[in-house]
């Protein structure tokens, strides 16, 4: 047997990994210095999750203010010297940095002495009983159907859970000639209205959000605020979203009426999580941060975290919204110039005060976003025992508390367990809310942690990397400890 | 899921279960399938549930599936004329 295919190698000043917001503007801002940046993405074109590029052949969709903010970026890297290369898949990470990806065709290989981690957030979705039928998809995932392919993802659709993409969703799908049957938020009208001054401090997006509001309210869509789903119905795929109402925390109300929504589409989302899968990866120090979406790096107010030549931007690394992810993205980018010697500290400081003041101003918007998208803990609570709460191994809220019982006290020994978190997602769409579950004999959320988390970050098909193979170049991760 | 913008990419054609299904050029199979009506994609391997694309990002993993022999994410991966695509379990 011969080697595990490693493919070509290339080297450069700087690796930035996603071109999102963040990403993007960290290549930039490197490569402005005088750096030779190399720039990867999964996706075919800059802009991430919020500014995603419609598909190339189709026509007339919406012109959006995302629309134009995502064409402005990718104008601006292409007029860069930024080094772009899309449809890269990057599933390892490791040394000091070294990059592997897998594109169309072979593996490839990058190595630089820094590297920037802007891979943004995922999903996160509270179980009830019913979310795993075909029909019931992600809120967030919903944008991506919406924005890149013009598509309404059903019928007759619910849109549910909480914070301000409920509204991007809902106004998207109407925009498109979609029909929504309801939009319900878990948060009741008074925590929006709470909110509100903070809002207004950004006004083009309080502005942006009352825009979508106006929307629904003229589409006469019925919006039930201070209420979440209760369960999805149907025979092998959704027709019916029962609803009932919630108390401020998040947790239904005893003995109230629950009722019956006919969808065949139900999006559904309670936040984001941010997943800080590079820097788990790589050892840097973390903390538990509930309101920027979990575990989170340990940042300097340049991104820079514990470990030297690493940074950490966007919202993969801690949830602040669009906004705040170029700013902390062009902040990153200058931090790693200044740190590779390109520009001076001096230089440094006075590129980023534009950037630092932007970020400072926008923080109170992005923290009462934060805070109506963060996990509530008592909706966790209120899980039944017979929901499943992983997804791939079928796991129980019932099965995990029995591990609980039996004596699992951290979350690699649950693992152990139950398999929860053994699956092909790697506990990406159940492990903040496995965290809580297992918090709540302990108390104590933050000293929970998250998995040991280790490559590959993502699945790899593995004929990509089989070409000739041999067992002493598997990367062996290192034991979990018990 | 219904697809309300004009659309001048080229009609192909993918073979789902062995049968012909019209798709277009650009869309992801996950798509592909939903435009078709089908969300089914797999039975959960461990209680058998019916399951369909659901964080459409790549990183649930509910809608890997054998396509061209291989498991792969349905919502990242494009549809191209003649690919085969399995909805029955492993081929
Ligand atoms: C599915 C989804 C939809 C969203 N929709 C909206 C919206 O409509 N409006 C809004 O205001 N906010 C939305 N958000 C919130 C979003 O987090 C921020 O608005 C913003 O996009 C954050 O910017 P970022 O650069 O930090 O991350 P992102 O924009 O998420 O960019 C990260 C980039 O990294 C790439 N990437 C990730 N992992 C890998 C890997 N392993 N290999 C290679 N590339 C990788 C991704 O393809 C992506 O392009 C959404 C979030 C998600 C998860």
């Amino acid at each position: 047997m011969g080697k595990v295919n490693k493919g070509a190698g290339a080297i450069a000043d700087v690796i930035v990994a996603g071109a999102g917001p963040a990403g993007t503007n960290a290549a930039l801002a490197a490569a402005a210095s005088g750096l030779d940046v190399v720039l990867l993405d999964e996706q075919d074109a800059a802009g991430g999750q919020v500014w995603r590029k419609p598909l190339d052949g189709l026509n007339g969709l919406p012109e959006t203010a995302e629309l134009k903010a995502g064409n402005a970026l990718r104008e601006r890297l292409i007029a860069s010297n930024v080094r772009f290369l899309p449809g890269r898949r990057i599933w390892s990470v490791s040394g000091q940095y070294r990059v592997d990806v897998i594109g169309a065709d072979n593996p490839e290989f990058f190595e630089a002495p820094h590297l920037i981690a802007a891979t943004g957030a995922h999903e996160r979705v509270v179980p009830f009983e019913g979310w795993t039928l075909p029909g019931v998809i992600g809120l967030a995932g919903a944008t991506t159907l919406i924005k890149s392919g013009g598509i309404v993802p059903g019928n007759r659709i619910v849109v549910a859970g909480s914070g301000p993409l409920l509204t991007a969703v809902a106004a998207g799908i109407l925009k498109l000639g979609g029909t929504v049957a309801a939009v319900v938020d878990i948060a009741p009208l008074g925590a929006w209205l709470k909110a509100l001054p903070a809002l207004a401090s950004v006004p083009s997006l309080l502005a942006q959000g009352a825009v979508w509001t106006l929307a629904i309210g003229r589409a006469r869509v019925p919006v039930y605020r201070g209420h979440a789903v209760v369960r999805a119905l149907g025979n092998g795929r959704l027709e019916q979203v029962v609803i009932g109402p919630v108390d401020a925390a998040g947790a239904p109300v005893a003995g109230s009426d629950a009722f019956t929504i006919d969808a065949d589409c139900l999006c559904v989302g309670n936040g984001l999580v941010a997943g800080s899968d590079i820097t788990r990866c790589l050892r840097a120090g973390h903390t538990y941060d509930r309101l920027r979406g979990g575990v989170v790096p340990v940042l300097d107010d340049a991104g820079r975290t514990s470990r030297a030549g690493l940074y950490a931007c966007g919202d993969g690394y801690g949830i602040r919204g669009a906004a705040m992810a170029e700013s902390a993205g062009v902040l990153a980018g200058l931090a790693a110039a200044c740190d590779a010697g390109a520009i001076s500290a001096e230089e440094m400081q006075r590129r980023a005060a534009p950037h630092r003041a932007t970020f400072a101003a926008r923080r109170r918007f992005s923290d009462a976003m934060a805070g109506m998208m963060a996990l509530r803990p008592e909706q966790v609570r209120a899980i039944a025992p017979e929901t499943v709460v992983c997804r791939c191994e079928d796991i129980t809220r019932g099965a995990i508390d029995a591990a609980i019982a039996a004596g699992a006290k951290d979350l690699n020994q649950l693992k152990h367990f139950t398999r929860c978190g053994m699956g092909p997602c790697q506990a990406r769409m159940c492990g903040d809310v496995v965290a809580e579950l297992l918090a709540i004999g302990t108390g104590d959320r933050a000293a929970l942690g998250a998995l040991t988390m280790r490559p590959p970050l993502r699945p790899v098909p593995l004929e990509a990397l089989l070409g000739d193979f041999s067992y002493s170049d598997i990367p062996i991760p290192e034991p979990a400890p018990l | 899921m219904r697809r309300r913008c004009e659309d001048d990419r080229e009609s192909i054609t993918i073979m789902v279960d062995g049968r012909p299904l019209v798709a277009r050029a650009g869309d992801s199979v996950a798509v592909a399938l939903g435009l078709n009506d089908i969300l089914k994609m797999r039975s959960s391997p461990a209680a058998g549930a019916p399951r369909g694309a659901f964080c459409f990002m790549g990183v649930c993993q509910e809608c890997a599936i054998y396509i061209d022999g291989a498991l792969r994410q349905a919502c990242l991966t494009r549809v191209a004329e003649g690919m085969v695509v399995e909805l029955r379990g492993v081929p």
